[in-house]
């Protein structure tokens, strides 16, 4: 998974904001998405041609997936490409700013491609139109095959140098597909990149699986399988397909989740009516009884440095959201709000935990500080859950569900993501129906 | 006088189409639900001449109505009398929560089912509980008659 070699010949100007440069401000709405203009790649003519890619389109295909992802950021505005007004390759050398200011261009992204000796060479430049600075130069080298992360690697650098905070591109998107009937769903796991391309099912959709989670490495997921009919955490290897049961429990065991560090899987464990927190290590394959109570106790989900546990139960007589210390001492309630809370997820910030809430027949998604206070809500509709963070803590990936007739007719499950400012609503491209999402971390660190 | 006669008759007829209409809603919701929890027969199976196989819950609940009761002692009579026979409870929830507490909350419903059977002389032993949450509805519709048909702990024969 991390072949990309990034050699970094990486000319960071680092001295930034004395002299004015362009920066995007993410913490407010997109009130005024910065116009930047992604000129194609200039493939190298030298280049050797590879079977089942079209080389000398290359260049091109690059430049509208590093535009799509900005695009679906809503803080930037790609320009359409007719009105460019260099070549690519004579651009990448030096471009003449004036003319790029002339389409209203702030910013321009700059590249070229050459594939020798079976391996695919890609540099790129991002230049600041206004001050008539170049702000990144970086190349790196990788197979030919990986020529859409390429595309997502450099979407995230230039994310990151305009907006201060790591990118969110060169991830993939866990998830459970969804076809068939309401009453008989047929549901697989599935994995895709997060633009929604190279879909791989993970199950055949012989039995029922809910709830994928990507551990830190994003090697592993685990999820919920009801193979021989026993609902029970599994563990999955993405690259060798392994499965395996977590713990020996003589129970359902559901809402699994990793810790921070990778070590421990913490999920619920349901025996005669009551569901209690359960970790257990994976390496040494101890279990820990973590909440003792005789209400539910589920959805549990660490904060990032596995100090505290935020989690769902129904103690108070209606289901609400709890903070404790991870080793099950200092239970503290945190939603107080009029509504019922679930599926609370700290942020990879540690600063928000985001939550379904449901009041009066509608759902939210939300966000709150870890003390449950600045509850934000972020969206409504008839039925939304399972918000997943991306690594940044910036965007909110989850599940939506549409009414259906009294036959199920009507009935859907998309996957939609929104901005913790609660701007950029959008749906997720998906081969099938889809739900319960799980944002992996950066492929590439 | 005679306009405040008119009115007054007016006022008579309005009234009763009231209590019509009152009654009719009334005797409809008598049918399908009560205190939000079904009470027809349309979903209902039968393991047995006059033994449903099903139980139904009020929202988020996992409390036993009388009704409940009542099916869950014909069971347990029927169970009695079939010794051979193992069941499986399932246990589910309809599509307005979330999957996670959904899921917990069908292994609450599934096991109140059991622990009631327990307790009217049928061993755990032949008792097996499986929570399946929202994942499968026996009314695929979204609306409260479904919702409330979708509630439900079903007891089904294992063997």
């Amino acid at each position: 998974m991390r072949k990309i070699l990034l050699t970094l010949s990486l000319l960071l100007f680092f001295y930034n904001n004395a002299y004015g440069l362009i920066t995007v401000d993410i913490t407010r709405g997109n009130l005024d998405p910065l116009p930047i203009a992604v000129s194609p790649l200039h493939v190298d003519p030298k280049s050797e041609k590879i079977s089942q890619l079209e080389t000398e389109k290359l260049g091109e295909e690059i430049s509208k997936i590093v535009e799509r992802n900005f695009k679906s950021t809503g803080l930037f505005n790609p320009l359409k490409k007719d009105a460019f007004v260099q070549k690519p390759d004579i651009a990448h050398l030096k471009p003449r700013f004036e003319d790029w200011r002339l389409i209203k261009a702030q910013a321009l992204v700059t590249g070229k491609l050459l594939i020798k000796d079976k391996k695919l060479k890609v540099e790129f430049r991002l230049w600041d139109l206004t001050a008539a600075k170049e702000m990144v130069a970086l190349s790196f080298t990788t197979t030919p095959n990986n020529w859409r992360r390429v595309a997502h690697i450099i979407s995230d650098k230039i994310y990151e140098r305009l907006t201060g905070e790591s990118g969110y591109f060169d991830t993939r998107i866990a998830y459970v597909s969804e076809t068939g009937p309401k009453n008989q769903r047929i549901k697989k796991l599935a994995i895709m990149d997060q633009d929604g391309f190279n879909t791989k099912y993970l199950t055949l959709g012989n039995e029922l699986v809910l709830t994928p989670r990507f551990n830190t490495t994003n090697q592993l997921v685990t999820y919920l399988s009801y193979f021989k009919n026993m609902p029970r955490v599994y563990l999955l290897d993405i690259e060798t397909g392994i499965q395996e049961v977590v713990g020996n429990f003589p129970g359902m065991t559901f809402a699994p989740r990793f810790s921070p560090d990778g070590k421990k899987i913490i999920m619920s464990f349901a025996k005669d009516g009551n569901s209690d927190i359960y970790s257990m290590d994976l390496e040494t394959r101890l279990v820990e009884q973590i909440t003792k109570h005789p209400s539910i106790d589920t959805s549990p989900s660490y904060s990032p440095d596995g100090k505290y546990i935020t989690f769902n139960s129904d103690r108070s007589g209606l289901q609400q959201i709890y903070v404790m210390r991870s080793d099950g001492t200092q239970v503290k309630r945190i939603t107080h709000g009029a509504g019922l809370y679930g599926t609370p997820v700290w942020s990879p910030r540690g600063d928000l935990i985001a939550f379904t809430k449901v009041r009066k027949g509608r759902f939210y998604i939300g966000v709150m500080r870890s003390d449950g206070s600045g509850e934000r809500l972020l969206t409504e509709n008839f039925y939304q859950e399972a918000p997943s963070w991306s690594p940044n803590g910036r965007v909110l990936i989850f599940y939506r569900e549409t009414k259906s007739d009294s036959k199920g007719k009507g009935f859907s499950a998309k996957l939609w993501s929104i901005d913790i400012t609660g701007y950029n609503e959008r749906r997720l491209k998906t081969e099938t129906d889809a739900s319960d999402p799980s944002w992996s971390s950066l492929l590439s660190k | 006088m005679k306009f405040n006669k008119a009115i007054k008759n007016i006022f008579i007829v309005l009234f009763s189409t009231l209590l019509i209409s009152a009654c009719s809603t009334a005797k409809k919701a008598a049918v399908d639900t009560t205190d939000d929890v079904y009470t027809g027969t349309e979903t209902v199976k039968y393991l047995a001449k006059g033994v449903p196989d099903r139980v139904f819950f009020a929202t988020n609940k996992s409390k036993l109505t009388t009704a409940s009761r009542d099916t869950l002692r014909k069971q347990a009579t029927w169970l009695r009398k079939n010794k051979d026979i193992t069941i499986t409870i399932e246990g589910h929830a309809d599509e307005r929560g979330t999957r996670e507490y959904n899921l917990a909350l069908g292994e609450r419903r599934a096991n109140s089912a059991k622990d009631y059977l327990m307790t009217y002389g049928v061993s755990g032993k032949r008792i097996a509980v499986i929570s399946y949450g929202k994942e499968r509805p026996i009314n695929p519709a979204s609306s409260p008659l479904a919702w409330s048909q979708n509630r439900r702990s079903v007891t089904v024969k294992a063997n």
